[in-house]
C-alpha cells in the first residue's frame, strides 16, 4: 500500500531564512519551543481521536483480558486465568490452525498470481483500462464478493459447479464441505486481492530502471536468470509489503466467513476473529474475547516482525 | 473489450516485426483470462439479479436472464408485499435497501469529510510546522495503523454502549470521525514534497498559520485531497465489523449489514438468489459509479508510495 521514504524536510530546508527572519522579527513567536502552540491546534482533532479511539481501547483492552466481565455489572480482576483457558481450549487450537490454513493458502496463491500478472502487465500491456479491470474485485466490499461467490459456488445451480459437471468431474461442496470450505474462503480472498497485489508489485516492476536491464542484456544475461538474479532480488521490499499486508489481513478474516458459513461445517471455518466476535457478542464474554484479541495482536505483531527483520523490508537495493 | 484492445496490439507489432510471437500471445492470453475471472462474475450478478427467482434452477448455465423480470429489485427496495415476495422466492420479511443506502451514504460521507480534513490539518503540523516532540507523535500515530480493528473495536463498543450511543448514526461514526492515520500519513507525504516559497511569502506578508492552510495549503493539495477521499469512502462504504456491532437498528443499519440480514432471512432450502444478487448490485453500485467516474484516479493511487 505504501512505504515510508525518506524525505527532505522542507522545515529543515527553510532553516536559513527562518534564522534572518527570526532575527529581523523577533516577536513572531518561533523561538524555543518552535511552532508548538499552533501546532497543538492543527493536530487538536486528530489527538483526541487517537487517544479516545487507539490509546485508551489498547489499554482497556488488555486490561480486560485480565477480567471475567459480562458486560452487565463490572469486570472482575482474575489475573491469567483467561490466557490458562485459553491454552487448553481447542476451539481456539482449532480457531488458530484453520487461520493458519487460510493464511498459508493466500500467500501462496495470491502472490504467485499477483508476481506473474504483474509481469505479464509490465511486460505486454501497461493499459490503465486492464489495470482498471483486475482493481474491480477489491474495490467490492468483502460482503458482496462472499455473497456473488456464495452463489456462483452453490453446490446445486452455481454456474461453477455447472461447468465442473460439464468437464466430467463430480460437483464440489465448496462451502458444505469440511475439507474445502477454507480453500474456498480462501478463494474468494484471492479473488479479491488478486488485482490489488498485482497493481502493486506493477508499481514496484516499474520502479527499476531501464538501465539495469540493459546492462543485464549486455552481460549476455537471459530472462529467466534477469528475471532471478535481478527483478526478484530488486522487488524485494515490494514483495516483503505484498507479504507483510497480505499476512496481517488475512490473519483477521471475518467478513466473508461470517456473512457465508458462520464457522461451519462444524469448526471448519471458525477463524481466530470470528471466534473472538462469537466468545465477546454471542456469548458476553468479554473478559475472554479481549484476551483472545489479545493474542491475535501479538501473533500479527511478531508475524511483522519477522517478516521486516529476516526479509530486510525496509531496505532498497536499488540506492 | 481488452480483448480488442490486445489484438489490435498484436497484429500492429507482429506482422511488421517477426512472424509471430509465441510468447507474447500466450501472455495477451494469460492476461485476458485474468481480466475475464475479475469482471465475469459482474455480468452474472446482473444477469441473476434479473432473472425470476424460480426459472433459476432450471436454467441454471443459461447466459441470459432466465425468465426476465425485475422482481428482484422491486423486493430489495420493499415495494413487493409479504406474499408476492414468497410466491416469488423471497422470505417476506420487510427489507428496505432505500434505508440502508441512505445510511451507507451518511456513514461513509461524513466520516470521510471528517476524517481527510482532521488528518489533512494534522499532516499539516506534522509537516510544514517546526516543533519539539513532533517526529515521536508523528510515529505514535503511524503505529496505531499495526493495531489490528477487532483489538479496539471490542473496548470501543464499550465505550459506545456506555455512552448510549448503540444504534445509532453518531455511534456508528464517531470512531472514524477525528482521524485515520493512513489519512494522516498520505497527505503528510504530499505537504512534504510542496514547495516551501508561496508560504514564505504569505508569512512575510503577516499571514496567520490557519490561513495559510486554507488559502494556499489546501487548495493546492485538491488532487490529493481527492484521492484520499475517493478511496477514504470507497474504505467506509465496505465497512463490516464495525456496522454489524453497533448500527443493527433500521436506522443505523448500512449496506453491508443489511445484505448480511438479507441473507440469513433467505429461506434456507431454496435461497432468493435472484433477491440476494439484486441486493448485492444495489450495494456495489455506487463504488461502480464512482470507479467508472475517477476510475483513473484509483488506479493510479495503487502503488503510491509518497514519492510521486
Amino acid at each position: 500500500m505504501t512505504t515510508i521514504t525518506k524525505q527532505p524536510d522542507p522545515g529543515l530546508a527553510a532553516g536559513a531564512p527562518r534564522k534572518s527572519r527570526k532575527r529581523g522579527k523577533p516577536s513572531d513567536g518561533f523561538r524555543g519551543i518552535g511552532d508548538l502552540k499552533v501546532a497543538l491546534f492543527f493536530i487538536a482533532p486528530a489527538m483526541v481521536g487517537l487517544i479516545l479511539f487507539y490509546l485508551v481501547p489498547t489499554i482497556r483492552g488488555i486490561y480486560l483480558s485480565f477480567t471475567e466481565y459480562s458486560i452487565l455489572g463490572d469486570p472482575e480482576w482474575i489475573g491469567t486465568r483467561n490466557y490458562e483457558r485459553i491454552a487448553k481450549d481447542p476451539l481456539f487450537w482449532n480457531a488458530l490452525g484453520v487461520t493458519t490454513e487460510y493464511v498459508i493458502i493466500n500467500i501462496v496463491l495470491q502472490t504467485a498470481l499477483a508476481l506473474g500478472l504483474a509481469i505479464l502487465m509490465h511486460r505486454v500491456a501497461k493499459s490503465t483500462l486492464i489495470r482498471g479491470a483486475l482493481l474491480m474485485p477489491y474495490l467490492m466490499a468483502n460482503v458482496i464478493a462472499a455473497l456473488l461467490w456464495f452463489w456462483m459456488l452453490d453446490y446445486q445451480i452455481g454456474i461453477i459447479n455447472q461447468i465442473i459437471e460439464w468437464t466430467g468431474l463430480p460437483r464440489v461442496a465448496f462451502f458444505g464441505s469440511e475439507q474445502w470450505a477454507i480453500p474456498t474462503q480462501a478463494l474468494i480472498n484471492t479473488w479479491r486481492h488478486m488485482g490489488y497485489t498485482a497493481l502493486l508489485i506493477f508499481a514496484g516492476l516499474q520502479a527499476i530502471p531501464n538501465s539495469v536491464y540493459e546492462a543485464a542484456s549486455i552481460d549476455g544475461s537471459k530472462a529467466v536468470s534477469t528475471f532471478w538474479r535481478i527483478t526478484l532480488p530488486l522487488l524485494r521490499p515490494v514483495l516483503v509489503l505484498v507479504l507483510v499486508v497480505t499476512v496481517i489481513g488475512s490473519f483477521q478474516v471475518f467478513d466473508t466467513v461470517a456473512v457465508t458459513t458462520a464457522g461451519g461445517p462444524v469448526n471448519a471455518t471458525r477463524v481466530l476473529q470470528f471466534y473472538i466476535y462469537q466468545r465477546a457478542f454471542n456469548e458476553q464474554d468479554f473478559g475472554y474475547g479481549s484476551a483472545l484479541a489479545v493474542i491475535l495482536f501479538l501473533i500479527l505483531a511478531i508475524v511483522a516482525f519477522i517478516q521486516m527483520k529476516f526479509l530486510r523490508g525496509n531496505q532498497s537495493d536499488l540506492d | 473489450m481488452t480483448t480488442l484492445a490486445s489484438t489490435k496490439n498484436g497484429s500492429r507489432r507482429g506482422p511488421l516485426r517477426r512472424p509471430f510471437n509465441w510468447r507474447r500471445a500466450i501472455a495477451l492470453t494469460l492476461l485476458t483470462l485474468a481480466v475475464a475471472v475479475s469482471i465475469l462474475p459482474f455480468y452474472w450478478v446482473l444477469r441473476t439479479a434479473l432473472s425470476s427467482n424460480g426459472s433459476l434452477a432450471a436454467n441454471s448455465a443459461n447466459l441470459l436472464p432466465a425468465d426476465f423480470n425485475l422482481g428482484a429489485f422491486k423486493r430489495v427496495f420493499g415495494l413487493q408485499s409479504a406474499s408476492e415476495a414468497i410466491a416469488e422466492g423471497g422470505s417476506g420479511a420487510s427489507i428496505n435497501f432505500w434505508q440502508y443506502l441512505w445510511n451507507s451514504l451518511v456513514f461513509s460521507g461524513i466520516t470521510t469529510a471528517c476524517a481527510v480534513f482532521f488528518s489533512s490539518m494534522a499532516a499539516y503540523a506534522f509537516s510544514r510546522l517546526r516543533w519539539k516532540g513532533r517526529d515521536a507523535v508523528f510515529s505514535l500515530f503511524l503505529a496505531t495503523m499495526l493495531v489490528p480493528p477487532i483489538f479496539t473495536a471490542l473496548p470501543n463498543f464499550l465505550l459506545i454502549k456506555n455512552l448510549g450511543l448503540l444504534n445509532s448514526m453518531l455511534g456508528l461514526v464517531l470512531p472514524y470521525l477525528f482521524m485515520t492515520p493512513f489519512a494522516i500519513f498520505f497527505m503528510r507525504q504530499f505537504f512534504l514534497n510542496m514547495s516551501r516559497e508561496v508560504e514564505e511569502a504569505a508569512m512575510l506578508d503577516g499571514a496567520k498559520h490557519w490561513r495559510i492552510f486554507f488559502q494556499i495549503i489546501m487548495p493546492n493539495a485538491a488532487a490529493p485531497i481527492a484521492t484520499l477521499a475517493l478511496l477514504t469512502f470507497m474504505g467506509q462504504w465496505n465497512e463490516y465489523f464495525w456496522p454489524l456491532l453497533v448500527g443493527t437498528s433500521e436506522e443505523s443499519r448500512v449496506l453491508t449489514v443489511g445484505l448480511g440480514v438479507f441473507k440469513s432471512q433467505s429461506p434456507q432450502g431454496a435461497p432468493d438468489w435472484s433477491g440476494l444478487m439484486a441486493a448485492t448490485l444495489v450495494s456495489a453500485t455506487p463504488v461502480l459509479i464512482l470507479f467508472a467516474i475517477f476510475g483513473k484516479r484509483i488506479v493510479n493511487s495503487i502503488g503510491f508510495n509518497g514519492t510521486k
